[in-house]
């Protein structure tokens, strides 16, 4: 069966993709600029820190409504934010190193609360744990909408701050110096940023939400050197990774959705690694071109001094080249022969003709 | 008495519980080439930040073109060191330079036309006109400090504060930067940079300001920039400084 028919037939599978592929959409955007500020850390702080937040609102308000557990989580998302500042701010502990220490006090303090809680006696609490690994099966339609309105508020507010948001990630003193108001602008993106992992938790889960963030960025960044290219293709990855991981998850028992879907994201940051064109193999590929194109012009230079010796056109074995150049010059001496620049005859001598000569002579 | 261009009174910045400027008190002449001379970690860099609003003094102020900075800061124009960005920054260079007009957009207007067109007017001015679409990691330390000076440029300021312009560029770079520099100077725009080069100060610029956490000296070269004054900035390796470097 087609993933499209799949797709149209099954309601609950339409509403997880559809809430997968906002969500991939959502986080694969606003995690552009959290890699290029260097801040893809900073996903991962605020998903686990949400987990007290959501354990904590259901003990408090006692109820499992999402919007009020999403409070919870962005409460608690923003408070480990700001006590990581706090940190770096009146201490010595490095950036890195301060967001460490929150993440892991938020997280653990969020296990022992969910292992609490889940030990009461009551069974109101079963299903808070989802939000450890996400469990998209229990998405709903509201859900989605959710996920898709908080997109709409970030699309909205990454094109009207645009200006704003390149210069935070380039160059913030200097947007300070203009009078842009980059504190605002860092706040703004923190929003945001959290709101997008707030809304994942339940699909995704505490623990892999970061990855949401950071794959398709970083994916995007191997496609292109333009911020808004980048931004969109970003986009693009999280939602083609958040539509493949859902079909594939359905279509295959006990392939949970969250885990299925980044490693979908991950396997596109693989891919993207390895051949778009700022990926290992283009660059191999740049790499060895230039190499090519540096060994024919010491081949054509070789047969020129070999012509003054003898004081005119004569030609010369392969054997004569690499005793001169101590390397085989096969593979230089055919890109110039495809150029025009040199011609072997039946003996497989080789010589310079009238092009070849000229293009010596002139370097 | 003309109004100074900047006029900082009792400066005083420290990091922690370390002063890193000074009780500096300093008139910048306005129309004139001004270099700001001294030793690593003298304060140089953070003398600039602080005029621009990006340091808060412990003590003491500075006040651009007679007002505080954040009144006047459409008529400055600022070229930072260029190794405070990542280069690797996913933008080409016609839209770094367009970013000097970003003050100038207010809010959410997005830049158009006419400041691509100032944009690549100020990439001829600097010689990167045929760079317009290159992506900024591929190029060299003498073009990437163009750019900055052209993204200053398209500013439009009356005065220019620069940290380190000349910072790794070739020969005909520096020589290029000047010309520019002399330019601004001929349309009555002021200039304050942050110098390295002991050897071309008195060849560059009007004036000087040696600066070691206080300030030395102040003046024209011809009566700051003395073999007294640098031994005061620099300690006793002055004249050997001035020799080799």
């Amino acid at each position: 069966m087609s993933p499209a028919v799949f797709l149209a037939d099954d309601y609950t599978l339409r509403i997880v993709a559809l809430g997968a592929i906002a969500l991939g959409i959502v986080s694969g955007a606003l995690g552009t600029f959290a890699v290029l500020r260097r801040q893809s850390l900073v996903g991962d702080a605020v998903s686990h820190a949400a987990l007290p937040g959501v354990v904590l609102a259901y003990v408090i308000l006692g109820t499992k409504e999402p919007l009020w557990l999403m409070v919870g989580a962005a409460i608690t998302g923003f408070a480990a934010i700001l006590l990581v500042g706090a940190v770096v701010g009146t201490t010595r502990v490095k950036h890195d190193a301060a967001l460490g220490i929150w993440l892991s006090v938020f997280f653990g303090f969020g296990l022992v609360l969910l292992t609490w809680v889940q030990r009461r006696p009551d069974a109101s609490q079963a299903g808070l744990d989802r939000f450890l690994f996400g469990q998209a099966a229990t998405v709903l339609e509201r859900d989605v909408w959710t996920i898709a309105i908080v997109g709409l508020i970030a699309t909205v507010l990454l094109a009207a701050f645009w200006k704003q948001l390149k210069l935070l990630s380039f160059d913030p003193d200097y947007g300070a110096t203009l009078g842009l108001r980059m504190r605002g602008a860092d706040v703004l993106l923190t929003a945001l940023l959290v709101a997008a992992i707030v809304v994942g938790l339940q699909m995704v889960g505490a623990v892999l939400m970061s990855a949401m963030i950071v794959a398709p960025a970083a994916a995007a960044r191997q496609w292109t050197n333009r911020l808004g290219a980048m931004t969109v293709i970003a986009a693009g990855v999280g939602a083609l990774a958040g539509s493949t991981g859902a079909v594939l998850s359905a279509q295959t028992e006990r392939l949970p959705t969250g885990p299925t879907i980044v490693l979908v994201a991950t396997a596109i940051v693989i891919v993207s690694l390895l051949v778009a064109p700022r990926g290992i193999l283009a660059r191999e590929l740049r790499a060895r071109r230039a190499r090519a194109g540096l060994e024919a012009q010491v081949v054509l230079a070789d047969l020129a001094a070999l012509e003054r010796l003898h004081g005119g056109p004569h030609p010369h074995p392969a054997a004569t080249l690499s005793a001169v150049t101590a390397a085989d010059p096969s593979a230089a001496l055919h890109e110039l022969e495809a150029r025009g620049l040199v011609v072997h005859d039946g003996d497989g001598l080789w010589s310079l003709t009238e092009r070849g000569r000229t293009e010596a002579s002139r370097r | 008495m003309i109004e100074p261009a900047i006029e900082i009174t009792d400066l005083t910045v420290a990091y922690g519980d370390k002063p890193v400027l000074w009780d500096v008190d300093l008139d910048v002449v306005p129309g004139a080439l001004t270099a700001i001379v001294g030793p690593n970690g003298a304060g140089k860099t953070t003398l600039i930040r602080a005029v621009l609003g990006l340091i808060r003094p412990a003590a003491g102020q500075a006040l651009v073109l007679g007002r505080p900075y954040d009144e006047v800061r459409k008529r400055v124009g600022y070229v930072p060191q260029r190794g405070t960005v990542d280069w690797d920054f996913p933008t080409d260079v016609l839209d770094v330079v367009m970013m000097g007009r970003y003050g100038h957009l207010g809010w959410v207007r997005r830049p158009g036309r006419a400041e691509r067109d100032a944009s690549r007017a100020a990439l001829e001015r600097v010689g990167m006109e045929a760079f317009a679409h290159r992506q900024i990691s591929q190029l060299s330390g003498g073009q990437q400090q163009r750019v900055f000076l052209a993204r200053a440029l398209v500013q439009d300021a009356e005065l220019y504060l620069m940290d380190e312009p000349f910072q790794g560029v070739d020969a005909t770079t520096e020589r290029a930067i000047v010309e520019i520099l002399q330019g601004l100077r001929a349309r009555g725009k002021t200039i304050v940079a942050v110098h390295h080069d002991l050897q071309t100060v008195p060849e560059y610029f009007d004036r000087v300001a040696l600066l070691n956490v206080r300030l030395v000296a102040s003046g024209p070269v011809a009566e700051a920039f003395t073999d007294e004054n640098l031994r005061r900035t620099y300690g006793g390796r002055s004249a050997l400084l001035r020799e080799s470097t």
